[in-house]
C-alpha cells in the first residue's frame, strides 16, 4: 500500500448472512493490529460510525439480487482502489441462486402476502457479474486465515497467495482418509478448491463445494464416476447445487447431468 | 536361552505373537515414538501407538482402482492388511515443515533455523514396497551432493521393524517393480507372521538389542520354511503384472502422443495419486508473515506436478494444461526417475490406483500407452 | 540409527538458510528491470562463482527467488543481479534502497564452460535479459582474451529501450567482443541493425569446426538459435543454452525444476544441447 496513510478500508454487506463480515470480527489475535494498521472507514456490523469514500480497499460480502443492490455495487466500485469479494454470496452468487434455475415470480405469489411489496431481480448473481473484481475470498463462510493472509499481503505489498489447488491436497496433507474410495461417500473435494482445512471430509462427510471450482476443475469426470459408483444423481445435483451451484463449472456440470437419467 | 540373551545381527528367532508387545515395550522405554499402521475412519492409517491391540489385527483389504475397503475376517493376523493411504514420508519429510524465521531489527534481517522437536520414531510394520521408497526418498534428500539435515535426522534416527507381506491387495505389483513382497535389507528387525508366531530376523545391533528380555528362541529350518512357503504364496497372490524394460524411452518415445488427451479428459488434477505416493517427493516453500511483515516464517508444503502454481513462471505457466501436468508425472514416476536416480520412482505399492477418485490406474495407462506407437 | 543423538532438539545448518546481505547499489537498466549489487554481512558466506550460475534471493514475507549473478567472477565480494521486476518477489526486491538487507544462498548451478572454451571462437547469443547471465562470461573473457579466438556476441531486444548493459557495449567492443547488437522495432534513435537475432547468422562467418555457441533468452529465440547454428554445421555438443523454470529449493529437493531428466537446479541452469535435445522445446514440457 503506497503512501504512509493508513489505508482506508470499508466492508459492506448486500445479500447474505453476515457471517463473512463476521469472520473479520473472528480474528480475535489480529483484530486490534489490524485496526491500528488499516482505518475502518465502514464497517456497520462493527462500528456505526460512517467514513465517506474514496476507499483503498473494499471488502463487499453478498450477492446481487436487487435493483437497489447493482446501484450499490456500482457505487461501491466507483469509490474503491481495490474491490476484494468475500465469500461464496459475492463471488458466487451463493446459496440464495438456487432461486435462479427456478420461477422467482411464482416463489414471490405463492410466499408473501402482499407480492406487490417484494422488488428483487430473477437471479442472484456474484459481484463481478456487474462491475470489476480485483481478487475473491471464497468459501462459506471464508476462511480466517485467508482473510487475515490477504489484508497482510495487502499491507506488506504483495499479491496474495491463495491455493487454487483442490480439497484433496488438504485432507492428504493432514492425514484424513479418504470418504470417497474408502467408503463411497459422494463428495466433491477433488473439484473444490482448498480453503477450508478440509472440514467435512475431517468429519466423514463428503465436500460440497463451499469453496466453489478449482482451477482447471473436472468436473464431468467425476460426476461421472460418481454415477458410475451407485450414487443417485439426486444426490450429486445436491452437491453442486449447493452454495457456489451458479459458479461456471458447478453449473454447467449440473445442468449436463439433468439430462441424463436418474 | 529365552528372554536372557538377545539374538544376534542376521540371526533369526522365532517369539509368540504377544511377545511383540514386549518389544514395542523396550522400543518406547528407549525413547522411540511408535508409528504403527491402525484402523480408523475405515482405513488403516499410520499413527502413534504403543500397543499390539492397537494394530489391525484381523482386517484385510479390498481394493481396487478407485475404492479401498476394510473387511473384518476370522484371521488373528496383526499384520494381514496391505499399504493403507499413509506412508512413512508423512514422519521422515512431513506435510509441513517449519524451516525458518526471519526477524528484522534496526539492522535487517536475521535468519534462524527452526528447531525440530521430534522424537525418533520406531516404524512399526515397514512393508518391503515403502522400505524401498524410503530408500528412494534417501536418494532425494541425503544421497545427492546437498543433504537435507531435516530429513537425515529424522532418518537416521528411525528404527524400522520391517514386514513381509503375507497377504497381497489387487492393486499391488512389487513383482513387477522388484520392490517386494520379501523384506531383503534395510530394517533393524524384520518379522514374517505365522499364525501363532512371528519369525523375526534381526538386521541390525539396534534390532537385536530390543529383543532383550523378549520370550524368543532361534527358528528352525521349519520356521524358515514356512516364511518361504508365505513369501511364494503372497508372490502368488500379485496378479498385476507391468512392463518395464522398454522404460524410461517408452514414455520418451510418446511426448507427443494423444494419448495424453484422452486422459486429461478423465483426469481431475486432484493431485491424491502424488500425495498417497510413498516416493514422490515435490515440496513448495512458502513465507508467512505478521501484519507489521517484521517477523517471516517459512514453512515447506507437499506440493504436486497436478497443482497449477508447480510450474508457474513469470509471465506464464510450463504446464498450464491438465494433460502436461499428468504427462509430467507419469514420465516423470515411471520414466525420468530412472535417469535421474538409476531406478524407477515406482515401487508398486498401488496406492495411486486405489485412491483415485476417477479410478486411473497407472499400470493400465502404461499398458495403453504402449500398446499406441510413438508420437 | 544411533543412540547418543536422542532427545537435543536440533538447530541444524540448513542449505535452505539465507545469509543476510546487504543492498551496496542500485543501477536502473531500462524500464522495469536494475541492477542490484549485493555483499554478504557475513564474508564467510561467500564462496565464489563461475560464470552461469544463480543466487536465491529471499526477501522474507514475499519469498525466494532464482536470480543470475551477472558481475564479474573476479570481483564476487560484490555480486549484481539484474532483476526484472515481474512477480510478488520481485517487484518488492525493487522497493529496496541501498543499505536495505536480503537473505541470499548459493551460487548454484551448472556453470558455462569456460575452460572447454579456451583456445575457441565464441558465439554468444542472446535476448533481453538473457544477457545478465552471459555478462559474467563476457567480463571473464576480456581479462583473460588471448586465451580465446574470436569472441562475437549477438545480442537483441525488442527494441532500443529493452537492450542492457549499453553503457558497456564501448568498453566490450575495445576489450575485443565483436558486437553486433540488433532490435526487433527501431525507433528514430536506433542506428544498428533492425531484426530478430537468429537473422544476425546470416550477417556472420563461423568457423563450424572450432565454434561454441553460448545462448540465453526466451526459448523461442534460442530453439531459432540452435537451429540457425545446426545449419552452419556447428555440432550440437558445442551449442549451449541457460533455461529457466520455478525453482523453491536450487538444490534438488523441490522437484519444480525438472525438465525430462534434468534438474535445472542442478545439471543446469546452462546445458550442453545434446544432453537435453529430446526434451527441449516440446509444447508443455
Amino acid at each position: 500500500m503506497a503512501g504512509d496513510a493508513k489505508p482506508r478500508l470499508a466492508v459492506f454487506k448486500l445479500a447474505s448472512c453476515d457471517g463473512c463480515q463476521l469472520q473479520m470480527l473472528n480474528l480475535e489475535d489480529e483484530l486490534l493490529d489490524i485496526a491500528g494498521k488499516v482505518e475502518i472507514c465502514y464497517f456497520l456490523e462493527a462500528r456505526s460510525q460512517i467514513l465517506d469514500g474514496p476507499y483503498d480497499v473494499a471488502l463487499v460480502e453478498g450477492s446481487v439480487t436487487t435493483e437497489h443492490d447493482v446501484e450499490r455495487v456500482r457505487d461501491i466500485r466507483r469509490n474503491s482502489q481495490m474491490l476484494i469479494t468475500i465469500g461464496a454470496c459475492a463471488s458466487a452468487g451463493g446459496i440464495q441462486a438456487l432461486r435462479n434455475m427456478q420461477d422467482v415470480d411464482e416463489y414471490t405469489r405463492s410466499i408473501y402476502a402482499n407480492p406487490s411489496y417484494i422488488h428483487t431481480l430473477s437471479q442472484s448473481t456474484p459481484v463481478a457479474a456487474h462491475v470489476t473484481v480485483d481478487f475473491a475470498i471464497n468459501g462459506c463462510p471464508i476462511s480466517r486465515q485467508q482473510l487475515l493472509e490477504v489484508l497482510t499481503s495487502l499491507l506488506i505489498g504483495r499479491a496474495p497467495q491463495l491455493p487454487t489447488y483442490s480439497v484433496c491436497v488438504e485432507c492428504k496433507r493432514k492425514g484424513n482418509v479418504c470418504v470417497l474410495v474408502s467408503r463411497g461417500i459422494a463428495c466433491i473435494g477433488p473439484i473444490t478448491q482448498a480453503g477450508c482445512g478440509a472440514l467435512c471430509p475431517g468429519f466423514n462427510r463428503g465436500c460440497f463445494g463451499c469453496y466453489g471450482p478449482m482451477e482447471s476443475a473436472n468436473p464431468d469426470s467425476l460426476c461421472h464416476r460418481l454415477a458410475m459408483r451407485g450414487i443417485r444423481r439426486a444426490e450429486i445435483l445436491r452437491l453442486l447445487n449447493g452454495f457456489t451451484g451458479w459458479a461456471e463449472e458447478f453449473r454447467s456440470a449440473a445442468e449436463k447431468l439433468e439430462k441424463t437419467s436418474p | 536361552m529365552v528372554g536372557s540373551t538377545a539374538p544376534r545381527v542376521s540371526a533369526t528367532a522365532i517369539l509368540p505373537k504377544p511377545a511383540l508387545q514386549r518389544v514395542l515395550d523396550n522400543l518406547c522405554q528407549s525413547g522411540f515414538q511408535l508409528i504403527g499402521p491402525t484402523v480408523r475412519d475405515g482405513a488403516v492409517i499410520l499413527d502413534a501407538i504403543r500397543n499390539i491391540s492397537e494394530l489391525p489385527i484381523g482386517w484385510t483389504l479390498e481394493q481396487k482402482a478407485g475404492s479401498s475397503h476394510l473387511l473384518r475376517t476370522h484371521s488373528t493376523d496383526y499384520f494381514g492388511c496391505p499399504v493403507g493411504p499413509h506412508s512413512w514420508k508423512r514422519y521422515l519429510f512431513p506435510p509441513h515443515f517449519d524451516l525458518l524465521t526471519a526477524h528484522r531489527n534496526s539492522h535487517g534481517w536475521t535468519f534462524e533455523p527452526a528447531r525440530d522437536d521430534s522424537p525418533p520414531f520406531a516404524f512399526i510394520g515397514v512393508r518391503s514396497c515403502d522400505l524401498h521408497a524410503i530408500s528412494i526418498q534417501d536418494d532425494v534428500f541425503v544421497n545427492g551432493a546437498v543433504s537435507d539435515p531435516h530429513y537425515a535426522r529424522r532418518r537416521e534416527r528411525a528404527f524400522i521393524l520391517a514386514v513381509n507381506c503375507n497377504t497381497a491387495a489387487s492393486t499391488c505389483f512389487c513383482t513387477s517393480m522388484k520392490t517386494g513382497p520379501r523384506v531383503l535389507s534395510g530394517f533393524d528387525l524384520a518379522l514374517t507372521e505365522l499364525p501363532e508366531s512371528f519369525v523375526i530376523e534381526i538386521g541390525s545391533e539396534a534390532g537385536s538389542n530390543v529383543l532383550a528380555g523378549v520370550d524368543w528362541q532361534p527358528a528352525s529350518a521349519f520356521d524358515l520354511g514356512r516364511v518361504t512357503q508365505i513369501m511364494q504364496r503372497t508372490e502368488r497372490q500379485i496378479q498385476r503384472q507391468v512392463t518395464t524394460s522398454d522404460l524410461p524411452q517408452l514414455l520418451y518415445d510418446r511426448i507427443d502422443h494423444p494419448y495424453w488427451d484422452a486422459i486429461a479428459a478423465r483426469c481431475l488434477s486432484c493431485a491424491n495419486c502424488t500425495l498417497v505416493c510413498p516416493t514422490c517427493f515435490c515440496s513448495t516453500v512458502e513465507d508467512h508473515s505478521d501484519l507489521t511483515g517484521t517477523n517471516t516464517k517459512r514453512t515447506r508444503a507437499w506440493d504436486s506436478c497436478f497443482i497449477l502454481d508447480f510450474s508457474h513462471v513469470h509471465g506464464g505457466n510450463s504446464r498450464p494444461t491438465v494433460k502436461s501436468r499428468f504427462r509430467q508425472w507419469m514420465t516423470h514416476k515411471l520414466g525420468a526417475w530412472i535417469d535421474q536416480f538409476g531406478r524407477s520412482g515406482c515401487v508398486g505399492c498401488g496406492r495411486c490406483i486405489a485412491w483415485c477418485p476417477v479410478e486411473i490406474d497407472i499400470t493400465e495407462e502404461l499398458s495403453t500407452l504402449r500398446s499406441q506407437g510413438a508420437r | 540409527m544411533s543412540a547418543t543423538t536422542m532427545f537435543e532438539p536440533a538447530a541444524i545448518a540448513d542449505p535452505m538458510l539465507p545469509y543476510p546481505a546487504v543492498v551496496r547499489a542500485i543501477r536502473p537498466e531500462t524500464y522495469g528491470i536494475s541492477t542490484f549489487s549485493l555483499e554478504y554481512l557475513d564474508p564467510a558466506a561467500q564462496a565464489g562463482f563461475a560464470p552461469g550460475q544463480f543466487n536465491m534471493i529471499h526477501l522474507p514475507g514475499f519469498g525466494e527467488v532464482a536470480i543470475s549473478i551477472c558481475s564479474d567472477p573476479n570481483t564476487p565480494k560484490v555480486m549484481e543481479h539484474t532483476i526484472r521486476y515481474a512477480g510478488s518477489v520481485t517487484r518488492a526486491i525493487g522497493r529496496l534502497r541501498v543499505g536495505d538487507t536480503v537473505g541470499m544462498r548459493g551460487p548454484y548451478g551448472n556453470p558455462w564452460p569456460m575452460q572447454l572454451a579456451e583456445g575457441k571462437d565464441l558465439m554468444i547469443v542472446s535476448g533481453g535479459i538473457g544477457l545478465a547471465p552471459l555478462r559474467p562470461l563476457i567480463l571473464e573473457v576480456i581479462h583473460r582474451r588471448s586465451s580465446f579466438g574470436r569472441v562475437l556476441l549477438l545480442y537483441g531486444g525488442r527494441t532500443p529501450q529493452d537492450l542492457l548493459y549499453t553503457g558497456e557495449f564501448e568498453k566490450w567492443q575495445d576489450g575485443g567482443i565483436e558486437m553486433n547488437v540488433s532490435v526487433d522495432r527501431a525507433d528514430e534513435t536506433w542506428k544498428g541493425q533492425v531484426g530478430v537475432i537468429p537473422m544476425a547468422f546470416y550477417r556472420i562467418r563461423l568457423d563450424h569446426r572450432n565454434t561454441l555457441v553460448f545462448s540465453c533468452g526466451p526459448e523461442i529465440m534460442m530453439r531459432f538459435v540452435i537451429y540457425e547454428a545446426m545449419a552452419r554445421r556447428i555440432p550440437k555438443e558445442a551449442i549451449y543454452v541457460s533455461m529457466e523454470r520455478n525453482m523453491k529449493c536450487a538444490i534438488g529437493f523441490c522437484g519444480h525444476c525438472q525438465l525430462g531428466p534434468a534438474f535445472i537446479c542442478k545439471q543446469g541452469p546452462v546445458f550442453q544441447f545434446s544432453t537435453i535435445e529430446p526434451f527441449f522445446g516440446r509444447e508443455e514440457f
